[in-house]
């Protein structure tokens, strides 16, 4: 760990209130605050995956989930801070409990993808089928492939007429995503996060220490589906509808590729592959030209082929080469040839 | 009489047709150092892991300082107080030496005792010049060290060791005996070897394997000398 705690904080605080005031004035509010609500679930497997070594390819089935929960318990409850709150907790008990049956039944991790990617076709299918007026919860109407329209959106906790909508929404949501960020950040520098480390290196070792890798990696699970169900939940509020297609394998595949092509193992990467790509797709929709499936496979295949560490780490590499040899310590003992064992 | 740190009783192991570990019965005191031999596929590792409960064993009990601990999964073994390298070099290859053996000392100690403890053992293992480098860049000797030393840093109480000294320099042999013989301080110690030098230098009782079961257990002098281990070792017929 190069840099102290300190330092890492203030970076993020300086780095991020820059962008957040600059950002506006080169993309609309409303386009960006879905950047960053990507980024946010960007970052949710960018965290399981990269730091916890974890491949889900249903993230997206906690992205829905917290989408879901919160339309719902917002039609049924009214004021939105109750919601937000079970949005975040659903998702996370949901992949406790999925969680623990992959990591206790030692899945390998051909299985463990096999088991997310089927568990998010079956609640696709299941909500797409949820038309009929007998799937209800409470006073909410499920509606199939329609979605749910019409719940009531964020408010400023404990006054339900105040809306946060527009601008102060993208703040709100950017905000989040700043302190999303220094919860990984903090979980990443603690013991768990450190021990999460290991696990995604080598989990013989690590239980041959004696740490029950399972439940860590339960956890750590659990983790990275509370922070996609509160990407969800922001995301229901921006888009004022869910719909199906939130679960769909599309969405997860696309995550997939943000981490890639960002970087995995990185914290950024994630985030700025998410961002990047989801513009990209959006100038593209404004276009007839090309397919913007096919635009994004390619990129992909151009990543893994020639950039396969991601952007994150490359342009961190190209920084080192630039600006590293001034700050090299005189004393530095790196003189040792690397070797291969 | 000391305690009995480790037990086996009957213990056997079979894959499909292959008997690996056949009715082993072990016997292992508090503080004793007792190496393993046998020739290649005399079933050395499978006991091991066996025993550490990287293997769930066919048939047979497995008990430590009294508990039965057949069937337990390695992390709840090596929470006992059991530390253990296996054959194959396992080590956390991205990360730094100092880390590594960090993780090992934080499973028992708060974090800055944790700190304190892997420090010290990374200066007593002479790998201060490399603390920062990570696994994958050492050569195999430093990876051996590290990992002994990621065994010896959480304080056990039985050290079950697969190959310690294979592929390793004579220098490095040299230091892990001393480090073995500190762990021995407060450790029972099992060492599976191949290399009879070493085990002559360290050894006291050696117990033989042969096709899965135990052959012989006595003296180091005595089982060099039997001519039915040494029989098996150059595989003539007895
Ligand atoms: N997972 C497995 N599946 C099938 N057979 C196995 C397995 N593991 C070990 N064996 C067989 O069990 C026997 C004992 O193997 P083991 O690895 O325990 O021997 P060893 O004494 O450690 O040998 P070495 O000195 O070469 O390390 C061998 O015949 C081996 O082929
Ligand atoms: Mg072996």
């Amino acid at each position: 760990m190069a840099r102290t705690a300190l330092q890492d904080v203030l970076l993020t605080l300086v780095v991020s209130a820059l962008l957040i005031w600059i950002m506006p004035m080169l993309i609309g509010t409303y386009t960006l605050t879905v950047l960053v609500i990507y980024g946010m679930l960007g970052l949710s497997l960018g965290l399981i995956w990269g730091f916890g070594g974890i491949l889900c390819f249903g993230q997206a089935a906690f992205f829905g989930l917290g989408a879901y929960t919160y339309a719902i318990a917002a039609i049924n409850i009214g004021e939105s801070t109750l919601p937000m709150l079970l949005a975040v907790l659903v998702p996370a008990i949901f992949a406790a409990l999925l969680g623990a049956m992959m990591f206790y039944g030692r899945l390998t991790d051909v299985y463990l993808g096999v088991i997310t990617l089927v568990v998010t076709l079956i609640l696709f299918k299941f909500v797409n089928s949820t038309a009929g007026p007998q799937y209800v919860i409470g006073k909410a109407r499920l509606g199939g492939f329609n979605g749910i329209p019409g719940f009531q959106t964020l408010n400023v906790p404990g006054d339900p007429g105040a809306y946060i909508w527009g601008d102060p929404y993208y703040y709100v949501c950017a905000v989040a995503l700043v302190i999303v960020f220094l919860l990984v950040t903090w979980l990443l520098r603690s013991s768990f996060g450190r021990i999460a480390l290991g696990i995604r290196e080598n989990e013989v070792r690590m239980g041959l220490m004696g740490y029950d890798v399972a439940a860590r990696k339960t956890v750590m699970f659990a983790i990275g589906a509370a922070i996609a169900g509160l990407a969800g939940a922001l995301f229901a509020n921006w888009g004022e509808i869910v719909t199906p297609s939130l679960f769909s394998l599309g969405q997860s595949a696309e995550i997939i590729i943000w981490c890639i092509v960002g970087g995995l193992g990185t914290r950024i990467g994630p985030i700025i592959g998410a961002a990047g790509l989801a513009y990209l797709k959006f100038l593209l929709g404004q276009q007839s030209l090309i397919d913007n499936t096919l635009i994004t496979g390619l990129i992909l295949v151009l990543f893994v082929l020639f950039l396969p560490k991601g952007l994150a780490p490359a342009i961190a590499a190209l920084f080192r080469a630039v600006f590293g040899r001034t700050r090299r310590k005189p004393d530095a003992r790196r003189m040792r040839r690397a070797r291969h064992g | 009489m000391a305690e009995t740190v480790l037990e086996t009783q009957g213990l056997t192991m079979r894959f499909g047709g292959v008997t690996a570990s056949d009715n082993v019965n072990f016997k292992l005191k508090a503080r004793e150092l007792r190496c393993l031999i046998g020739p290649n596929g005399a079933g050395k590792s499978t006991f091991f892991k066996c025993v550490t409960g990287l293997l769930t064993p066919t048939e047979g009990h497995v008990f430590m300082r009294g508990q039965e601990v057949t069937g337990w999964h390695p992390h709840q073994i090596a929470s006992l107080g059991v530390g253990i390298k296996t054959q194959t070099p396992n080590v956390l290859d991205a990360l730094s030496v100092r880390e590594n053996i960090w993780l090992a000392a934080r499973r028992f100690h708060p974090v800055s005792e944790a700190r304190d403890r892997s420090d010290e053992m990374i200066d007593r293992l002479a790998l201060g010049s490399i603390a920062r480098s990570s696994l994958g860049q050492l050569a195999h000797g430093e990876r051996q060290r590290v990992e002994l030393g990621l065994v010896a840093v959480a304080d056990p109480w039985l050290v079950l060791l697969d190959e310690p000294a294979a592929g390793m320099s004579a220098q490095d042999v040299e230091r892990m005996t001393a480090i073995i013989h500190d762990l021995t301080k407060t450790a029972a110690v099992v060492i599976v070897e191949h290399d009879m030098q070493f085990i002559r230098s360290i050894a006291d009782t050696v117990t033989v394997f042969h096709q899965g079961a135990v052959l012989m257990e006595d003296h180091v002098d005595r089982v060099m000398s039997d001519a039915q281990v040494r029989a098996v070792y150059l595989g003539k017929k007895t």
